[in-house]
């Protein structure tokens, strides 16, 4: 018995050590461009990183077809960091150290982007960020080295709270996940009311992770709110949305940027109706009209995506690793080709900031700059709501 | 709180304390015929309901022969386990046992991960989604469906040990293999019934608890620690006791979350079937130390 | 000590790994790796500690990655928020986690087996969440970053050159201590406890201390394990001290040996390359495919417990050397246990 388990090991081994050699059959002629990305494909950030990494093989192949970038192949190296900032860390200084990259797109989340930024910084290498928080990219100075392309939680907050006011809802009940995410909106969700008018009469919390939020709505149930805005991804604002179903809530649900994908819709199944939330013009692009500079690249990309992946598939979040790989994608081209890894990577991080004027992404259109390492104009964001399972622009 | 929230909470308390008793009866069997302590009792929960799940969404089969499906398979799936892990390790010391369980819950719980993603997922309810309403509470018919099936599988489950051959033969063999064997019972065909079915209670509490509480590749933990508690509660020998154990954690658990107070929200819930099995071990360990002073 | 390290093999293979471990850093084909061996050092701590509790006292640990997580938070807190100079944060932490394994550490071992395993995992979990709820002190969910580098005077260990050093330094003297245990008194009445504790009481061993003792030692070097981390990442969350880091320590234990000092490097280097290094490739490679692989290093963890706890109880290290050891006898005609 024990001679066939060493002979299994020994087949293992050998079989790991077929990848390990890392061999690819194509000589291509010129050194790859390599890039690194962190995305979360698996734990609480999945419907997000899924994506995204998706988007991103897309993108490889279609360069490299048309035969690289002058003529350099084009390799993204991704690494899952399983939705575990500490993982983030770990796999991003992976990236910098053993693969030499020389870029690096993502994170997913903003609780890895937020741990990466010093190990970022330190080794003088661009990142350009596929999180929400405009803490990731906020004070500017300090965040030389990092852009995001996804828009804010503080710009989602100023698409929804206006509609509040000219609704004439003046108290609202905020539910909210206590990850950086969560916390992140929330904070601007707190800083922002005065200015619309409107007033927090409860705040509760849950965790990521949680299966049952009715404890905490039982308890906003009992208020004077005429509307729960809940901030979180996909899975707990899907219960949320569930939850307030059962215990029959008639006030309505508004929710963050973070549910802009339809496995929100159908893990909240009929619950998700009526939900109303700010997202990037992706989700309605046969809406947007022919005169918006961002038609073609968002018609492009999702017809490209959902070519493979099937219809109804493309969201925003696999968007915006388009865009931040698109930004590094157009440094490369403009680069000279003999540069060591680190005035490459200076160069590209140059680029972005200075390069990328009125660019149409799917997210908005980007104009960075040294003082703005988001570039995108308000505007960006769409205000949608979900009628029956489909997504509808309320303009 | 109010009443009509007390009631919300009890309800839901009792309902989730059934599914513990649930786990927590299987814990027992297999424990009381085989002396081992099976750590993937909780991943046979969450078979039951991913499974139901996959077979009514994905392959369309009607409800319920879904269920019933559902839980054959997962009691399969048992059988297969005590095959395959349990007896091939046949000198295994205590250490090894508990680790090979171990391994055997993370493989389920990998597997399904594997195969069916990570995503919550919420099967058909039984009889609809209208919650009912009850003295101002609204209880979800769910609800009880779990609290009835767990009633039913343990008046069923004392009439089979104790009034059918099988039954009292895994009886026998808790009492006293060696006896049992001399008598012509198996102890080891023994031990395959008990895992098959503790598998299948575990996975029928995960059957009705899933439309109701989601779903998803890592339920089984938890479900399996708190199922311990029950048992442990009951001594891992009285099926009553761990029946009430159950429901009592489940209760407490839900109470404690009402009432809102600070710490006892989300995640904090979890901490306190735990605390309430470290102080059941620290009063065990305490009466350990007394029999040890005595003798 | 230098005494009870017997056979000129193992002094051989002693000082293969010395050199090699030397090499690692200044070869330009293996410096790449600097950061895994640092991460196989940290774990080695770690891993070590639960062989000496598993392996010498016979009793299972599912909660061992609390006491990583305690020294790392001490560590966190005091030398970010408080200020406190990073060394004696560090040593703060050991104290603190030995104290706490101390306490807990009676009432538990007096439990057997099942119970014992479970009253381990209820901790650890009870430990995790409150890493996780305790927002205001830890973090939070998504953790701390901004941890300052350890540093000597004006020697800061900022680049992974220093730190692997540093953390391979406390590595090896883990090891060292470790073995010098196994081979002292402690050992001795270690294995007769694990042999039979009734015939040890009757020799007169206090079963329950020496079972504590040991737990108080895994504890301690976990901890400073858990220190040495968050000074290398300069970050910490609570993911790495969840259930399933617990779980992924005891592969490491049983891959390496549960009764086997050195075999503890073995177990950690070869589930840390195996899921840092091999599993990704194997995963790109079948994601390429569009076969989306997420949780093949669960599955294969949980493969190689019951493998080697079904077919190799002793472990692989030790099963390999057996296996060299039929083949070859004369290699280790000594006898030594490692």
């Amino acid at each position: 018995m024990r001679k066939w388990f060493y002979l299994l090991l020994a087949a293992l081994i050998l079989a790991a050590a077929i990848p390990l050699a890392g061999c690819s059959s194509e000589k291509a002629d010129k050194a790859a461009y390599k890039v690194g990305a962190v995305f979360s494909t698996s734990g609480g950030y999945s419907s997000l990183g899924v994506p995204e990494q998706r988007t991103v093989e897309m993108m490889v192949e279609e360069i490299n077809d048309k035969g690289g970038i002058n003529g350099h192949p084009l390799e993204v190296i991704v690494y899952n960091d399983e939705s575990d900032s500490t993982k983030t860390l770990a796999l991003t200084t992976k990236l910098i150290e053993q693969d030499q990259v020389l870029a690096i797109v993502g994170p997913t989340f903003t609780g890895g982007s937020k741990a990466i930024l010093d190990a970022v910084k330190t080794a003088e290498i661009p990142n350009i960020s596929c999180a929400a928080s405009v803490d990731i990219v906020t004070p500017v100075a300090d965040r030389y080295w990092v852009f995001k392309t996804p828009q804010t939680d503080v710009q989602a907050v100023r698409e929804i709270y206006p509609y509040l006011e000219e609704a004439g809802i003046t108290t609202i009940a905020i539910i909210t996940d206590t990850s950086s995410f969560g916390q992140g909106g929330k904070k601007y969700l707190d800083s922002e009311k005065g200015n619309y008018g409107i007033s927090i009469v409860r705040d509760e919390t849950f965790t990521t992770g949680d299966t049952n939020m009715q404890s905490q709505l039982t308890r906003i149930k009992g208020t004077s709110a005429q509307a729960v805005v809940c901030w979180a991804t996909d899975k707990e604002s899907a219960i949320v949305a569930q939850d307030m179903k059962t215990l029959g809530f008639s006030i309505p649900l508004f929710c963050s940027h973070g549910v802009a994908t339809k496995a929100f819709i159908e893990q909240a199944g009929d619950a998700a109706n009526g939900v109303i939330l700010p997202a990037g013009k992706l989700l309605v692009v046969d809406e947007v009209p022919k005169s918006d500079p961002q038609k073609k690249v968002l018609t492009e990309y999702r017809d490209d995506y959902e070519d493979i992946y099937g219809e109804g598939t493309v969201n925003t979040f696999g968007g915006h690793a388009y865009d931040a790989l698109s930004m590094i994608v157009m440094a490369l081209e403009d680069m000279d080709e003999d540069l060591s890894t680190k005035d490459a990577r200076a160069f590209i991080r140059n680029y972005v900031e200075n390069d990328i004027k009125d660019w149409p992404g799917t997210g908005g259109v980007f104009t960075m700059s040294p003082t703005d390492h988001l570039g995108m104009v308000p505007g960006s964001l769409a205000l949608i709501k979900i009628e029956e399972g489909e997504w509808t622009w309320l303009q | 709180m109010s009443l009509d929230q007390f009631l919300q909470y009890l309800v839901s308390g009792l309902s989730q304390g059934s599914i513990y008793a649930l786990v927590g009866l299987g814990f027992t069997l297999i424990y009381a015929v085989t002396k081992i302590i099976n750590f993937a009792q909780g991943e046979f929960v969450m078979l039951g309901g991913m499974l139901s799940f996959v077979l009514i969404r994905s392959a369309g089969i009607p409800m319920v022969p879904a269920l019933l499906l559902s839980i054959i398979i997962a009691a399969a799936i048992g059988a297969i386990m005590y095959v395959l892990a349990i007896r091939s390790a046949k000198k295994a010391s205590g250490v090894s046992l508990i680790v090979i369980t171990i391994g055997a819950a993370i493989l389920i719980r990998g597997i399904a991960g594997e195969v069916w993603g990570v995503d919550a997922v919420r099967p058909p309810f039984f009889t609809g989604n209208e919650t009912l309403s009850f003295l101002g509470a609204r209880i979800h018919p769910q609800a009880l469906w779990i609290i009835g099936t767990t009633i039913a599988i343990t008046i069923a489950l004392h009439l089979f040990l104790s009034h059918t051959m099988l039954g009292k033969a895994l009886k026998a063999c808790s009492v006293n293999p060696q006896a049992a064997t001399l008598v012509g019972i198996d102890p080891r065909a023994m031990g395959l019934i008990a895992f098959s079915l503790a598998a299948a209670l575990g996975a029928i509490g995960g059957v009705v608890m899933a439309p109701l509480t989601l779903t998803s590749y890592n339920v089984g933990v938890m479900l399996g620690l708190k199922g311990f508690v029950a048992a442990s509660i009951g001594g891992f020998t009285s099926p009553l006791a761990t029946v009430i154990g159950g429901i009592a954690v489940g209760v407490i658990e839900s109470l404690a979350v009402g009432v809102g107070w600070g710490p006892f929200t989300s995640e904090y819930k979890d901490a306190i079937a735990l605390v309430i099995l470290l102080l059941i071990l620290l009063i065990r360990s305490g009466r350990l130390a007394a029999e040890e002073r005595v003798s | 000590m230098l005494a009870r390290v017997r056979s000129k093999w193992t002094w051989l293979a002693a000082g293969l790994l010395l050199v090699l471990l030397i090499l690692v850093p200044f070869v330009s084909l293996l410096s790449p790796y600097t950061g895994l061996m640092i991460f196989i050092g940290i774990y080695t701590m770690v891993t070590v500690g639960l062989c000496l509790v598993m392996g010498y006292s016979g009793q299972v640990s599912l909660g061992q990655s609390a006491f990583f997580g305690i020294g790392a938070y001490f560590s966190a807190i005091l030398s970010k928020t408080y200020d406190v100079n990073p060394w004696l944060a560090m040593l703060i932490g050991a104290t603190a986690t030995g104290a706490f394994a101390y306490v807990v550490g009676f009432p538990v071992f007096r439990l057997r087996g099942n119970y014992l395993a479970m009253a381990t995992l209820g901790l650890g979990i009870i430990i995790y969440i409150l890493f996780r709820q305790l927002g205001q002190y830890t973090g939070g969910p998504d953790g701390m970053a901004g941890i300052p580098y350890l540093s000597f005077g004006g020697f800061a260990f900022d680049t992974p050159f220093r730190r692997y050093f540093l953390i391979w330094g406390f590595c090896l003297a883990t090891l060292l201590i470790s073995q010098n245990i196994v081979n002292s008194r402690t050992g001795r009445a270690l294995r007769a406890i694990h042999g039979s504790e009734t015939a040890a009481e009757s020799l007169g061993i206090n079963v329950s201390l020496y079972k504590v003792k040991i737990f108080v030692l895994s504890a301690v070097f976990s901890s400073l394990a858990g220190s040495l981390f968050v000074h290398h990442l300069r970050f910490v969350s609570p993911q790495p001290f969840d259930f399933m880091a617990s779980v992924v320590i005891v592969v490491m234990a049983v891959t390496g040996g549960l009764a086997s000092v050195w075999g503890a490097i073995f177990g950690a280097a070869t589930i840390r390359i195996l899921g840092d290094e091999i599993l990704p490739r194997l995963e790109n490679l079948a994601t390429l495919k569009a076969w989306h692989v997420d949780y093949l290093n669960i599955i294969i963890y949980a493969l190689l417990l019951i493998l080697v706890m079904i077919f190799v109880p002793q472990g692989l290290f030790l099963g390999l050397k057996d296996a060299i050891g039929r083949w070859q006898p004369k290699l280790f005609r000594k006898g030594s246990k490692s």
